[in-house]
């Protein structure tokens, strides 16, 4: 389980390159996983050995923000990589997002 | 969250875009990345624990604000524009410090104790060395300081604004999709580096993978040149630049056809400059963006739909929209309260408060003023029944004329709709008996007598809104982005009216 209290923490993938940031936090402690497997905090060891379950294969695209209504959870994917997110066994979605007009 | 990550992302998912200069010949994302990174470490090896550039728009401007970044130091860009003493006062503000400066600025500065100089001919080439050192990870914690801007004090001693790399991430990624630039899109920058504007700019094309062209400084002719040299799409403006532009492209006739967004922002934008702008340009699709550098930007939009809608409806409520600046950002929450801090009703007056994670309200050596995480803006408006912000001005130009409020936004919307009147501004200036009394300044466009304009406005406003006195002149005191200097103005009322 891991904790993910706080905006900014990153986790990485223990099976592919996924990466994702924080960027709200859960309201309770969630089992955020990539490729089937619990991910790790950066710069954590990651368990040797693992492989990408095919069941959560579809990929992890860079820059897309997924969000988890339950929880709270919002995250963005900050590297990309072949497993694809879920908190224990139920994938985690894209967040809904209305594009706003570009105003930069 | 940091810029950094903003950066590598670009870099890494963009890699074989253009992201800065022409399309032949300009740089890729992925070479945007490493020079950042030259820059990065050899920002971090000179002295200071800041980054200071004083120049015009150039390529230096992004490597140098996220090689700041990557340094792990905050990026202070300054009004180049300044005074002599002035400039050399706030450069002694931000020591100790490495500055990057253009031609010219290193003779003026002189010897600042705590203050090393680079130049921007020096920094590219830094950044161009394929053999330097790269700054490598994304140079510190989301709490870290990402920019400096000092305020432009049109009121007193400029303030320095906090934006932290939380901060300015958060409206980025909340306000842009990664990668989501088609890829012929091309945005102009011509507002200057030290502009809040100039800031986002750089960090939400590289988020959006859109290629960008720059304007060393704006200049109507110039920005049309190369807006139909590079077939731009996209554009930020400020109210003054667009009038400016029009009369460009209407003496020329040749139009802008490649464009297909402009957003303006930065100021009131007079209803007959939209209108006009509209007109001529149908083909864009125009946003009204309203910001301060407080919220790391934009906070509400008026879209291109909200714009055709107001325009083409006949509802009294939605036309009025065109004056409103759209609705706040999905990501944040905006209120309107009374003086007392109390939300008041929809469609009343007040000031706007807004919140959000893009919000910092902080300034260097004075903090932040903790209110539940609301900032306080001190701009004047009210909320439409649909949610639309209106902005009224700055709470601190309120006329108070015996006893009753008054935005001097309201009597200059009406008498900017004079055709005889080009420009007006309106203030406060001391009265014995109402405490204060409403003057006005004026440039005018063709005969018009002062009689004439106070009839003008008794007609649609109530008489005690009525100027008591309007000064004919050339122009107004503008600041360079095109901000009205009021506290000039009203020295100058006072002097000639009491």
């Amino acid at each position: 389980m891991s904790t993910l209290v706080k905006p900014g923490t990153r986790y990485k993938s223990t099976v592919c390159d996924t990466e994702v940031i924080i960027v709200k936090p859960a309201s309770a402690a969630i089992d955020l996983r990539c490729g089937g497997h619990p991910v790790v905090q950066v710069g954590e060891e990651a368990p040797a050995g693992l492989t990408l379950d095919p069941a959560f294969s579809a990929g992890t695209p860079l820059g897309k923000r997924f969000a988890d209504p339950e929880s709270g959870l919002e995250l963005l994917a900050t590297k990309a990589g072949a497993g694809s997110l879920s908190i224990g066994d139920v994938p985690l979605p894209l967040k809904d997002a209305k594009p706003l007009p570009s105003s930069d | 969250m940091h810029l950094g990550m903003l950066l590598e992302m670009a870099a890494d998912g963009l890699a074989d875009r253009v992201a800065l200069g022409p399309l032949a010949g300009g740089l890729t994302f992925a070479e945007l990345g490493h020079q950042a990174r030259r820059a990065g470490a050899a920002l971090a090896a000179m002295p200071g624990d800041r980054v200071g550039l004083i120049d015009l728009n150039s390529p230096a401007v992004p490597l140098t604000l996220f090689g700041s970044a990557l340094a792990g130091k905050p990026f202070v860009p300054i009004n180049y524009r300044l005074a002599d003493e002035q400039l050399r006062a706030i450069v002694a503000r931000t020591a100790p410090a490495t500055i990057v400066v253009g031609a010219g600025v290193a003779e003026r500065l002189g010897d600042i104790d705590g203050i090393h100089l680079v130049t921007r001919d020096e920094l590219l080439a830094l950044a161009a060395d394929s053999e330097a050192k790269e700054a490598d990870g994304w140079g510190g914690d989301p709490e870290d300081i990402a920019v400096l801007l000092f305020t432009s004090g049109t009121t007193g001693e400029p303030k320095a604004a906090v934006l932290r790399h939380r901060n300015l991430t958060e409206y980025v990624i909340t306000t842009v999709e990664f990668a989501g630039a088609a890829d012929d899109e091309v945005g102009i920058v011509s507002v200057p580096p030290y502009h809040i504007a100039g800031v986002s700019a750089s960090c939400s094309a590289t988020y959006s993978g859109r290629r960008t062209v720059q304007l060393e400084s704006f200049e109507p002719r110039a920005w049309v040149d190369l807006v139909r040299a590079e077939s731009v799409t996209h554009a930020m403006v400020v109210p003054t630049m667009l009038g400016r532009i029009l009369d460009v492209v209407e003496a020329d006739g040749l139009g802008l056809p490649s464009l297909r967004s402009i957003s303006y922002g930065g100021g009131p934008m007079p209803v007959p400059v939209i209108e006009r702008a509209v007109t001529m340009l149908p083909h864009v699709g125009f946003v009204n963006a309203y910001g301060l550098t407080e919220t790391s930007s934009t906070i509400a939009v008026l879209g291109p739909d909200d714009h055709q809608a107001a325009i083409g409806s006949t509802d009294p409520e939605v036309r009025a929209r065109l004056g409103s600046v759209g609705r706040p950002l999905p990501s944040l929450e905006v209120t309107i309260r009374d003086p007392a801090g109390v939300e008041v009703p929809t469609g009343e007056r007040g000031e706007i408060w807004v919140r959000g994670g893009q919000v910092s309200g902080e300034y260097l050596g004075i903090g932040r003023i903790e209110n539940d995480g609301w900032f306080p803006t001190r701009d004047e408006g009210h909320l439409d029944a649909g949610g639309y912000l209106f902005v009224h001005g700055r709470l601190d130009d309120v006329i108070v004329r015996g006893g009753e409020n008054m935005s001097p936004g309201e009597i200059e919307a009406v008498l900017i709709t004079h055709p005889a009147v080009e420009e007006a501004a309106v203030v406060g200036i001391p009265h014995r008996e109402w405490g204060e009394q409403v003057v006005a300044a004026v440039v005018a466009s063709g005969e018009v007598t002062e009689e004439e304009l106070r009839s003008h406005v008794r007609a649609q406003l109530r008489s005690s809104r009525t100027p008591e006195h309007i000064q004919f002149r050339s122009e107004l005191p503008f600041n360079e982005n095109g901000k009205l200097l009021r506290r000039v103005l009203r020295s100058e009322l006072e002097n000639a009216f009491t």
